[in-house]
C-alpha cells in the first residue's frame, strides 16, 4: 500500500512537472476589472478585450477597418436594404459541444433583442425579426434600412452564445459564459483574475498556439508597467503616453499602437444652459473658443506628442474623415474679432465641468490658459465621473470634457451625440438638416454616398460647434519580446489567435 | 463577567441596526445615478429605465431598505449590479484575502514595533532611543502608496525577487502566497509598527519607574528578567488591545495598498463598488466590516478583563 501511494505521488509529481513545462500561459494586465461576461449585458470597453479571447462574433474587422467574416462566411444586403442575408461557417462548435448553426445564431440575436436588461437592444433596434433560411443561413429582416448594422455585428451584438447554456443560466450566464471562441472560460475571481484555456474544438484551432490566458486587472498604470517589466505579466493595455519613452528604451519590451476609434472633446451646452451664458447663445462665441485652442500644443505638452490632434468625430486617418474641413489653426486675434462681432465683452465666464483624472484635468488646464488669452474665463470644476454624467444630463454645465471610446461605424460616433433628442446629445443641439444627414447616412451602405452625406453634417457641426473635438488617443499596448505575432487593431482589443509565446 | 458579556452582546444588535440605516441613507446622498453608471457608454433611456425597475431603484428609499434588510436577515445580501455575483459570495472571496494580509501586517507590526519600543524605553536617551523614534516618525509619515511603489521598484524590477502584483491564495501555494503578500503586509505593518513602538515605549517607561520593578531589581534579579518577565508583561496589555483595533482598521483601511499591489481584498472591493455605484456591494461590505470591527472590539474588551482582574467587578 505504501509503495503504491509513493508511486502514485511520484507519477502525479512527474505529470504535473511535464505539464508545467509544456503549458504556455499568456498573462494580460487590464486597466480595470471587467463587468459581467455576458455579451448581451456587458457594457465596458475592458470587458470587450476579454470577450475577444473567448467569444467569436459573426464578423470582425481588419487593420484597415474592413469588415471581414468570422463565424459568418458572407453577407448580402437584399430587399432594398431591408434584409441582410448571412451565410454561416459550417462545423463550428460552442465550448459545451453544442453545434453552431442557423438556429443558434437566431437564438443569440433574439436573446440580444429580448433579454430584460439587454444593452444590445438599441444596437439591434433596426431588426424586426430573424428568419432561418436553411441550417447555415439566416436572414435579418429590418424595419427600415440601417447600414451600420453589419458593423454592430463585429462587436458584442454579433457574439454567439450556446443556446443550451444560455437557456439554463438565464441572466446568470455571465458567471459561466459559453461561446464559440478560441478559449473557453475556466474561472473568475472578482478583481483578481479571469482564466481561460484553449478550446480543443475551435474552428480555427490550427492558429491557436497558447494553452492558457489569464487576465489580471491592475488599476495603477505604474504598477501595471512594473509587473510587465518584472515578468509577472506578458502584455498590458493602456500604457501611459508619458511612459512610452521608457518602454521603447527597454530591449525586452515591444510596443504596439493604433489611433483610437473614439475621440476626446469638449461638449458645449447649447440648448440646456439655464444661465443662458454667451457660449450657449452664439455660435460665434463657440467658434471663438475653438480658435483659441492649439491642439498640437496640447498633444505636445500633455502627451509628449504621442496622440493625434483632431477636429471631427473620427480621426484624420479614418476613411470617413472629411479632408475638406481640416483643423483650424489657433488664431487668437480672429477669436477676439468673433467675440466682438457677437457683441460679447470679456471676461466670458464659463462653468467647465471636468471629470476627475490626471490626464483629463491636465488637458482642461491647458485649454483654460489658451482660452484665457482671448478673454474666456473657464472655471474648471473637477467632478467625479458618475456625478459629472448626471449633471451633464441635467444640463448643469456650460462646457464638459467628455470622451467617447468609439465605434467601428461612424454612425456610432455621431448619431447618439448629435441627433436631436438622442440619448447622449448632452449639448441639446438641434438642427433639422443635421438630423436629416444623420438619418440619410443610415439608409445607404455605399461608402462614397455616405461620406457625401456626412460631409454636410461635418459642415453644420463645425459651424455650430456643439462638440469641440480636440484629439484622439493612441491605443498603447506593451508586451514582452517573448510574445510573437501581435498586431494592434484600431478598436484597441487584444486578438489572441495567431499569438505565440517563445 | 457574564453580566458584562450579556450587556455588551445586547448592545451589538442596536448598533448594527443603526449602522445598516446609516449605510443605506448615506449612500442615497452620493450624487450620480447607479443605473446611469451601470449603463456605461450604452445610455439608452429604455434600458436605463429597465435597470431602475429591476433593481427597485424607482421605489422609495424606505421600501428599498425593507427589501434589503429582509434579505440580510436570512443571509442574502443581494447581488452586484455590475456583475450579477451574489454579494455574499464576493465577500466570502475577499474576506480571507484581507484577513491574511491583515494578520501578516499585524505580525510584522508586533515583530518590529514592540522590540523597538522596549529597546527605546530601556535605553532611553541613547542613540538607540533616537533611532527608534526616527523610525517611528518615518513609519507614520511615509505614504503607503509611495513606499509600495518603491518596494516594487526595488524587489520586483531591480532585484526580481518578488512578484510586483497579484495574489495567490494560501491554500493554492503557500510560498507564492507569502511572496505575493509580504510587500503589502510590510507596507501596512510598517505604519502600525511605528504607532505600536511609540505606545510600547511610553508604557514601558511608566512601568520601569514603578515600585514593583524597583523591588524586583532590589531582589537582585537580572536586568533581563526584570524587563522581560516583570515590566513587559504589564506594559503590553494595552498594546494588545491597540493591536486588535488596528487589525479592525486594516479590514477597510488597506484600500490604497491593495490598489497598488492589486490585492483583491475588501478595500478594493468597496472602493470599486462606490465608484460603480454598486449599492448592494457597498451595503454588504460595510455591514460585514462593521460587524467584524464590533466583534474585535468585544474580544479586546474580554481580553482586557481577563488580564486585569480589577475590571471584573
Amino acid at each position: 500500500m505504501k509503495m503504491f501511494r509513493l508511486a502514485a505521488t511520484a507519477a502525479v509529481v512527474l505529470l504535473s512537472l511535464g505539464a508545467a513545462q509544456a503549458q504556455t500561459t499568456l498573462r494580460i494586465g487590464l486597466a480595470e476589472d471587467p463587468d459581467i461576461l455576458d455579451p448581451t449585458m456587458a457594457r465596458t470597453y475592458v470587458g470587450r478585450i476579454v470577450f475577444a479571447a473567448f467569444c467569436d462574433k459573426l464578423f470582425d474587422i481588419d487593420e484597415k477597418l474592413n469588415i471581414v467574416p468570422q463565424l459568418a462566411l458572407s453577407s448580402e444586403t437584399v430587399d432594398d436594404g431591408k434584409g441582410l442575408v448571412i451565410k454561416l461557417r459550417p462545423g463550428v462548435k460552442f465550448h459545451d459541444g453544442e453545434p453552431f448553426d442557423a438556429e443558434a445564431a437566431k437564438f443569440s440575436l433574439e436573446r440580444h433583442l429580448t433579454l430584460p436588461g439587454s444593452f444590445r437592444k438599441p444596437e439591434l433596434a433596426s431588426v424586426d425579426h430573424i428568419d432561418v433560411v436553411d441550417p447555415l443561413t439566416i436572414k435579418l429582416v429590418l424595419k427600415s434600412p440601417f447600414s451600420p448594422l453589419l458593423a454592430q455585428l463585429t462587436d458584442r451584438a454579433g457574439m454567439m452564445v450556446s443556446p443550451k447554456a444560455a437557456k439554463e443560466a438565464g441572466d446568470k450566464f455571465g458567471l459561466h459564459p459559453v461561446c464559440a471562441g478560441p478559449y473557453k472560460f475556466v474561472e473568475r475571481v472578482q478583481q483578481d483574475r479571469i482564466v481561460f484555456e484553449k478550446f480543443a474544438d475551435y474552428w480555427n484551432k490550427d492558429n491557436v498556439f497558447i494553452d492558457k490566458i489569464v487576465f489580471q486587472p491592475i488599476v495603477d498604470a505604474t504598477v501595471r508597467l512594473a509587473s510587465l517589466k518584472s515578468g509577472s505579466l506578458d502584455l498590458i493595455e493602456r500604457v501611459l503616453a508619458t511612459d512610452l519613452k521608457d518602454v521603447r528604451a527597454d530591449s525586452r519590451l515591444k510596443v504596439a499602437t493604433a489611433i483610437e476609434l473614439g475621440y476626446q472633446g469638449i461638449t458645449l451646452n447649447i440648448g440646456k444652459d439655464k444661465a443662458k451664458g454667451p457660449l450657449s447663445q452664439s455660435a460665434k462665441v463657440r467658434q471663438a473658443l475653438d480658435l483659441t485652442i492649439d491642439r498640437e500644443a496640447i498633444n505636445q505638452v500633455v502627451f509628449n506628442g504621442e496622440f493625434q490632434p483632431g477636429n471631427q468625430w473620427v480621426n484624420p486617418d479614418h476613411p470617413y474623415y472629411q479632408k475638406a474641413f481640416p483643423i483650424r489653426p489657433r488664431n487668437v486675434e480672429k477669436a477676439k474679432a468673433l467675440l466682438k462681432e457677437a457683441g460679447v465683452t470679456p471676461p466670458i465666464n464659463v462653468d467647465f465641468l471636468v471629470p476627475k483624472g490626471a490626464e483629463t484635468e491636465a488637458v482642461a488646464q491647458v485649454v483654460q490658459s489658451m482660452a484665457a488669452e482671448a478673454g474666456f474665463d473657464l472655471k474648471i470644476r473637477v467632478t467625479e465621473f458618475a456625478t459629472s454624467l448626471k449633471q451633464a444630463e441635467a444640463g448643469e454645465y456650460q462646457a464638459y470634457m467628455l470622451a467617447w471610446s468609439g465605434r467601428i461605424d461612424p454612425d456610432g460616433n455621431s448619431y447618439v451625440f448629435l441627433h436631436k433628442d438622442a440619448p447622449q446629445n448632452y449639448s441639446a443641439w438641434a438642427n433639422a438638416d443635421a438630423d436629416k444627414a444623420l438619418d440619410d447616412a443610415r439608409l445607404t451602405s455605399d461608402m462614397a454616398q455616405r461620406k457625401a452625406v456626412y460631409e454636410k453634417l461635418a459642415k453644420l457641426e463645425l459651424d455650430d460647434e456643439g462638440i469641440l473635438y480636440i484629439f484622439h488617443r493612441r491605443i498603447i499596448i506593451a508586451h514582452t519580446t517573448k510574445l510573437e505575432g501581435y498586431k494592434q487593431m484600431p478598436d484597441g482589443l487584444v486578438r489572441v489567435v495567431g499569438l505565440k509565446l517563445k | 463577567m457574564l453580566n458584562f458579556l450579556a450587556r455588551r452582546l445586547a448592545q451589538i444588535v442596536p448598533t448594527l441596526f443603526f449602522v445598516s440605516v446609516l449605510i443605506f441613507s448615506l449612500q442615497q446622498l452620493l450624487p450620480g445615478d447607479p443605473a446611469l453608471v451601470m449603463a456605461g457608454e450604452e445610455r439608452d433611456p429604455a434600458v436605463i429605465e429597465q435597470i431602475r425597475h429591476q433593481y427597485r431603484l424607482d421605489q422609495p428609499v424606505p421600501v428599498q431598505y425593507a427589501y434589503w434588510i429582509k434579505g440580510v436577515l436570512v443571509g442574502d445580501f443581494g447581488e452586484s449590479l455590475r456583475n450579477k455575483m451574489p454579494v455574499r459570495e464576493l465577500i466570502a472571496q475577499k474576506l480571507p484575502v484581507t484577513l491574511q494580509l491583515g494578520a501578516m501586517a499585524i505580525i510584522i507590526a508586533f515583530l518590529i514595533g514592540i522590540p523597538a519600543g522596549i529597546v527605546a524605553a530601556v535605553k532611553k536617551g541613547t542613540a538607540w532611543d533616537y533611532g527608534a523614534n526616527f523610525f517611528a516618525l518615518w513609519g507614520i509619515s511615509t505614504p503607503n502608496f509611495w513606499l509600495g511603489i518603491m518596494l516594487i521598484f526595488l524587489f520586483s524590477i531591480e532585484l526580481g525577487w518578488l512578484p510586483a502584483s497579484g495574489y495567490v491564495p494560501l491554500s493554492e501555494d503557500w510560498r507564492a502566497s507569502l511572496a505575493a503578500t509580504i510587500m503589502p503586509a510590510f507596507v501596512l505593518g510598517n505604519a502600525i509598527a511605528a504607532i505600536l513602538m511609540r505606545h510600547t515605549r511610553s508604557a514601558m517607561l511608566q512601568v520601569l519607574e514603578s515600585d514593583y520593578v524597583r523591588t524586583a531589581r532590589a531582589k537582585g534579579l537580572s536586568e533581563r528578567s526584570v524587563i522581560l518577565k516583570h515590566a513587559m508583561r504589564n506594559a503590553l496589555t494595552p498594546i494588545i488591545t491597540l493591536g486588535a483595533l488596528e487589525l479592525g482598521t486594516l479590514l477597510s483601511g488597506a484600500v490604497l495598498t491593495e490598489q497598488i499591489f492589486s490585492i483583491p481584498g475588501f478595500g478594493k472591493l468597496i472602493v470599486d463598488a462606490v465608484f460603480n455605484r454598486d449599492y448592494a456591494v457597498v451595503q454588504g461590505v460595510v455591514l460585514v466590516t462593521a460587524t467584524v470591527y464590533i466583534t474585535l472590539n468585544l474580544i479586546a474588551d474580554i481580553a482586557y478583563i481577563l488580564v486585569n482582574p480589577r475590571l471584573r467587578g
